[in-house]
């Protein structure tokens, strides 16, 4: 879901960045954030909310909110909205307020 | 702890000016933000922006943004800019504590400028937690910044220039924009926006609103149905409409809490879209040295942002003890463009949340 | 209505027009209804021909007199709110701004849309600038037929990039 041209914004190509979401591998670019590399991958589902369980993603994408919150090498609760994407960072969906599960 | 003559915290519009008033008048100056990059929402307006020339009007938001900056780099190591920092604390004594990735820490400064903006406001529907249901802001963020599509057909909620404006920009990025629906019986924002997005085929849906998001993991389809004059939906109207994105553009509200924490007084003024600081004359807020501008004083324009930036700059310049070239023609002529910013219809609202805070317009 | 829609009526559209005789020269028609804060339109023409005064506020006025259908303002204006307009023989022709990918190009034929967002007869693109001056505002220049003088006002996008 990049877009391919813009009348505005030149969009340069950027060097990919490998990361895996819940064991998977993915390609983010450079510039992403850890939820604009989920999105542009088509994963709109970043956690569940605490006690419901109903799937959250990003809302407002400055970090402001913390509905985008993950597990981001294994420390729950990063805001992935602003966190920039690195080289192999393993991100998980968080569940509830984010225990640290057993590996 | 360091301490520093005058922090700057926000490097919106407001932010920046304030910075180069103050940075011209000689001072030393911290400027903070919490983002990677300066600028604020300058960031991610890739249209031309209303106002006049001292404005920069006709510019869009990103140009502008490059010669704020560009003027900045002219003061070397008078600057110190520290990005991907957030303050989070704020104590009697102007003490204000940050953080930057895992660092934690704490700086003084003698005048206290904030520019912090403000927040988005969320709507209460069914499923509004829904993924696929974003802030306008976020649409922006994700299209502007990172090249993203938000999702390939959006309902926009709210007719202010922020959803008219975003509506325009989805349709730029290859978004298809299905509907933006407005609960009041007429359109927010300026009408040159509206007409340019009507023009393009978007339905543009006045006494109507969102009844609820349907989708399992993220949204599939939105239901909308009008609304009477009370704001109550009308049973029966309800259309379903195929999306896979809701934008909320519904209002701002100030980032007020970091002020209130201090014990700034504030006031809840609806026209100004919320809590806001009670300022003086210099834009000064109730603690002696710190200051407020931008959306965080009164919702508003970048245009009017960015002047009440430079008269907090220079205020806080003088206060300092610094010397400003012609500071009280200067000061007076930028009242004067903030008074012919807010002259017409659109200032109506501003005006009289001001007026509500006893500020002179 | 515009207030509800954003479609202006046909007697608002048409008291921003000149006569059809004074058409037989270019003149920018300027659809800015709304008291609104801005004045590039005045301060980006050449030719003084756009007022809007010392309250910035005041709609723009026009001078057909000193405007040379030019162009100039309607990339210039934030509102994307002026059209030039001429009447050649059974043709009419528009500069129009544009800021979407793909530019149309010379010699294509168009879909011509009307203000209602509907698209109302085919049009030829006769020339488009799109160069440093007009920073990513467009101007094409576009031939329709005459009849749809007060009704074209755009040319249709295209999705799915
Ligand atoms: C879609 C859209 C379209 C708009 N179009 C126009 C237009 O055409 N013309 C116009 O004049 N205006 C327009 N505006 C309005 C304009 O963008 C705002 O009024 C203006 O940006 C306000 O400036 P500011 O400096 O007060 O705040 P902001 O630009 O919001 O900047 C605030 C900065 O403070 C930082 N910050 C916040 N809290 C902290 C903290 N605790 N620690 C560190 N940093 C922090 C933020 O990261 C941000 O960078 C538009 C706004 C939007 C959203
Ligand atoms: S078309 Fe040219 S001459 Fe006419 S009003 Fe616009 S800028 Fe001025
Ligand atoms: S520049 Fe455009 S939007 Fe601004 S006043 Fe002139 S016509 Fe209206
Ligand atoms: S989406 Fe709001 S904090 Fe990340």
């Amino acid at each position: 879901m990049r877009i391919k041209e813009h009348p505005i914004l030149e969009l340069a190509e950027k060097p990919p960045i490998p990361f895996y979401f819940n064991g998977k591998l993915l390609y983010g670019i450079e510039g992403d954030t850890i939820a604009s590399a989920l999105h542009a991958n088509g994963i709109k589902k970043l956690s569940e909310s605490i006690h419901l369980k109903r799937p959250r993603g990003f809302y407002c994408a400055i970090g402001n909110c913390a509905s985008c919150n993950m597990v981001v090498d294994g420390e729950p609760n990063v805001r992935t909205c602003i966190t920039p994407l690195k080289e192999g960072m393993r991100v998980e969906n968080q569940q509830g307020k984010g225990r640290i599960h057993a590996k | 702890m360091q301490n520093k003559e005058a922090i700057v915290i926000g490097g919106g519009p407001a932010g920046l000016t304030a910075a180069l008033e103050l940075l011209k008048a000689g001072a030393s100056v911290c400027l903070i933000d919490r983002n990677e990059r300066l600028g604020g929402q300058l960031t991610k307006q890739t249209h031309m922006f209303f106002g006049s020339e001292k404005q920069y009007a006709s510019h869009r938001g990103i140009d502008i943004l490059e010669i704020l900056t560009n003027s900045l780099g002219k003061y070397g190591n008078k600057l110190e800019i520290l990005t991907e920092t957030t303050v989070v604390g704020m104590y009697r004594d102007k003490v204000l504590s940050c953080v930057s990735g895992d660092k934690f820490f704490k700086l003084q400064g003698e005048k206290i400028i904030f520019a912090t903006g403000a927040s988005e406001k969320a709507l209460p529907f069914e499923n509004n937690d829904l993924p696929g249901v974003y802030a306008a802001g976020a649409v922006q963020t994700l299209m502007n910044e990172y090249g993203i599509k938000p999702g390939e057909k959006v309902l926009m909620v709210g007719s202010g220039n922020i959803g008219l404006i975003v509506s325009y920009q989805l349709m730029q990025a290859g978004v298809e924009v299905v509907a933006l629906v407005e609960a009041a019986d007429r359109i927010g924002g300026y009408l040159v926006h509206a007409s340019k997005i009507k023009r393009l085929g978007v339905d543009i849906l006045t006494n109507t609103s969102v009844k609820r998001a349907i989708g399992k993991d993220s949204v599939e389809a939105a239901e909308i149905w009008e609304l009477d004059e009370q704001w109550q939906g009308i049973e029966g109207s309800e259309r379903t409409l195929e999306v896979d994105t809701i934008c909320v553009a519904v209002g701002l509200a100030p980032l007020t809490e970091l002020l209130q924490q201090m014990g700034v007084n504030v006031k809840y003024v609806n026209e100004l879209g919320g809590n806001v600081p009670i300022l003086d004359e210099q834009y000064q807020t109730s603690v002696e040295g710190v200051y407020a501008c931008g959306d965080l004083a009164n919702i508003e324009e970048a245009s009017s942002a960015m002047v009440e930036g430079r008269i907090v700059g220079i205020n806080a310049a003088r206060s300092l003890g610094r010397s400003v070239e012609n500071a009280d023609f200067r000061i007076k002529a930028l009242r004067h463009e903030l008074k012919d910013l807010r002259g017409g219809p659109p200032g109506d609202k501003v005006r009289k949340g001001l007026k509500k805070l006893g500020v002179a317009t | 209505m515009i207030e509800k829609n954003g479609v202006p009526s046909m007697n608002q559209v048409k008291a921003e027009f000149p006569t059809q005789e004074t058409l037989a020269k270019p003149k920018a028609i300027i659809e800015c209804y709304k008291r609104i804060p801005c004045n590039p339109c005045e301060t980006s023409c050449p030719f003084d021909a756009i007022t809007v005064g010392e309250d910035i506020n005041e709609r723009p006025r026009i001078d057909f007199e000193k405007c040379t259908g030019c162009g100039i303002c309607v990339y210039n204006c934030p509102g994307l709110a002026i059209t030039v307009t001429q009447i050649k023989g059974d043709q009419a022709h528009l500069k129009i701004p544009y800021e979407f990918t793909p530019l149309p190009e010379k010699g294509e034929s168009v879909n011509v849309m009307s203000r209602s967002g509907e698209v109302i007869t085919q049009g030829t693109v006769t020339k488009v600038q799109a160069g440093k001056k007009q920073n990513k505002t467009a101007l094409i220049h576009l031939s329709i037929p005459k009849e749809f003088l007060y009704d074209a006002i755009t040319i249709e996008v295209s999705y799915g990039s």
